[in-house]
């Protein structure tokens, strides 16, 4: 009977040991890992493949790039010049919004969390199947990973660190379905659920239907999860539509690109701290940045640019105080050039410049109408600059820029003007 | 000469050295994890340890070899994903079975047999897959015939070819 029907009877056999292996693991929580020993066998098999493939592929493609195929290197590096220049205007103007914030949170003691520490991995491969979304990487337990580390990429957030072996780790993507992470919209500040679906696309949960949500909006992580710190990049929203239980349904777009990722950090260090302001930045009274702020009035007709030296600013006035400023921040050489600062610029122009109210009783110095009829100057994106000229770009044409108070020192000419400007304010005072 | 006659007497029973019968498998889920990092749609539409099972099943004709060469290629495919060990490895032990059951009746050396088999048995392996995960594991999976045959398809034409290049590598028992 039993040789009869031997071929399945083993089959029976073999599939209910599946079965109750498979049962055993899914009663079992997630923390314990009793299949760590045979995934080991299995990765050890192969992923040294992969990783020496990933080599090969990487140094012949190196080999490519940086010895042989350099065409237009000169151009984008001229660009990426420019772009430099514009970034450090920018990131003049996002310095001090930092240091605000940071002010306010040292009020409200708020703690903060920071990436400290990241590990640079390749990607090598990839579960094999579109029915879960999982990638390996080329750093494991040696390099100071571990499980459930954040892994991002510059343009958002990746997934999770899933298994850990010596050398290679499992990253879960974000668009996994058993992948959640804490995420909210960047503008509403509406938290919700990011999870993956079947499809391998990514749908933010949770948010009420009642709450104004459109295509376009930035996501970012809550750091409600504990695993990505707070503001990280996840996608925008791409669709939404009325879901299930008085939710929305909402679609995003993530940010990193997922079916295409080479190389990704690791987060392996995060510090919490409470928030500091920045001790070193000097305490500027809020007439001295209004001084420095406002818009120059040309002297003389449009057309005509203005030509001051730090010395000439120095020696004049307080009616000048307003006018053409030295430019003395970190990023530029201008105090030592001549600056050209072309006529009726300053205050439309101005990169970095932020929105100042005429406060009463300042103005001792200031005309009324040098004050800019805009109260919001954004960054204004700086024209290209000229080639060979882009170390003093700060200084000169039009991003000759209306600074940031706290970024600028104080020019002598502006003292003046402060002087009578009572009663005496600090930075944290002035609007922004 | 391919043998046409469903007499067991009369089919011809193959088997691998040990290189090949370890090799392969390894092949099959080392390029089933790597390809899909340059071509991602590799990872959705073809599932090479699938037919690798297939033919090894199909060669040996043996109901035993075939549903251990299943379950040892599925469990390994399942080690190397995020899910519990066992989906893949009681999908493929039924299609290593069932391969080598259909193998041991019917003629299964020409392109055409081979193509209607490789499209059969992957959509039983994508429905045992389906239900043990839904039924067991509880991920949410939604069922598409049409992915499921275009799948099958694409499968179903790798597998001519691939099985053509495992041939050489066939042994006369």
């Amino acid at each position: 009977m039993l040789g009869r029907y031997r071929n399945l009877t083993i089959l029976v056999g073999v599939l209910f040991l599946q079965v109750l292996g498979l049962a055993v693991q899914v009663k079992r929580s997630a923390d314990v890992e009793n299949t760590r020993l045979i995934r080991i066998w299995a990765v050890g098999a192969v992923t040294p493949f992969e990783r020496g493939l990933v080599w090969v592929q990487n140094s012949s493609r190196n080999l490519w790039h940086n010895y042989f195929y350099l065409r237009g290197v000169r151009a984008e590096n001229r660009e990426l010049r420019q772009q430099i220049e514009q970034m450090r205007l920018e990131q003049v103007r996002m310095s001090e919004d930092a240091a605000q914030a940071h002010r306010l949170q040292q009020i409200l003691a708020f703690k903060e969390q920071y990436i400290s520490k990241t590990v640079a991995a390749q990607v090598i491969g990839s579960s094999g199947t579109d029915l879960s979304r999982s990638v390996y990487i080329d750093k494991g337990s040696n390099d100071g990973v571990a499980p459930d580390m954040a892994v991002i990429t510059a343009n958002g957030i990746v997934g999770k660190v899933l298994r850990v072996y010596a050398s290679t780790s499992l990253v879960l993507m974000i668009n996994d379905q058993t992948s959640g992470v804490g995420a909210m919209l960047e503008k509403s500040r509406l938290q919700g659920v990011l999870r993956g679906t079947p499809n391998g696309e990514v749908i933010l949960e949770r948010v009420m239907s009642d709450e104004q949500v459109t295509p376009g909006d930035n996501v970012m992580s809550s750091g409600g999860d504990q695993i990505f710190p707070k503001g990280l990049p996840v996608g925008t929203v791409s669709k939404v539509s009325p879901g299930r239980e008085m939710f929305l349904n909402i679609q995003i777009k993530p940010a990193a690109d997922l079916s295409r990722l080479e190389e990704v950090l690791v987060v392996t260090g995060k510090q919490e701290q409470q928030a500091v302001a920045d001790a070193t930045t000097p305490r500027v009274r809020a007439a001295d940045i209004l001084a420095q702020r406002l818009p120059s009035v040309p002297d003389r007709p449009a057309g005509h640019a203005v030509v001051t030296t730090p010395a000439e600013n120095g020696a004049s006035g307080a009616a000048e105080a307003g006018q053409a400023k030295p430019n003395s921040n970190s990023y530029s050489n201008s105090s030592a050039k001549p600056q050209v600062q072309p006529a009726g610029n300053a205050a439309g122009t101005g990169a970095g410049s932020v929105p100042v109210a005429p406060p009463a009783g300042t103005a001792g110095a200031v005309s009324a109408a040098a004050i800019p009829k805009k109260p919001v100057q954004k960054i204004v994106s700086a024209e290209p600059v000229a080639e060979g000229d882009t170390e003093g770009s700060a200084g000169n044409g039009s991003n000759a820029a209306v600074l940031p108070a706290a970024s600028v020192a104080k020019p002598a000419s502006a003292k003046p003007a402060s002087s009578q400007s009572p009663p005496p304010a600090t930075a944290e005072d002035a609007p922004h | 000469m391919p043998i046409t006659y469903t007499s067991g007497e009369q089919i011809e029973v193959y088997r691998f050295s040990w290189p090949v019968t370890v090799g392969v498998p390894l092949a099959a889920l080392f390029l089933q994890s790597f390809v899909p990092r340059i071509f991602p749609p590799f990872a959705v539409y073809f599932d090479l340890p699938l037919l690798v099972t297939i033919f090894f099943a199909m060669a040996r004709r043996n109901p035993i070899s075939g549903l251990f060469t299943g379950a040892a290629i599925g469990l390994a495919q399942d080690m190397l994903g995020p899910y519990p060990i066992g989906i893949y490895g009681i999908a493929k032990t039924v299609v290593g079975y069932g391969a080598s059951s259909l193998g041991a009746k019917l003629d299964v050396e020409n392109a055409g047999a081979r193509f209607l088999v490789t499209l059969g048995f992957y959509l039983v392996h994508a429905a045992i897959y389906f239900t043990v995960a839904r039924g067991m594991v509880s991920l949410t999976l939604n069922w598409s015939w049409s992915r499921g045959i275009f799948a099958g398809l694409a499968n179903a034409l790798l597998g001519i070819g691939l099985y053509f290049v495992l041939d050489k590598f066939k042994q006369r028992t």
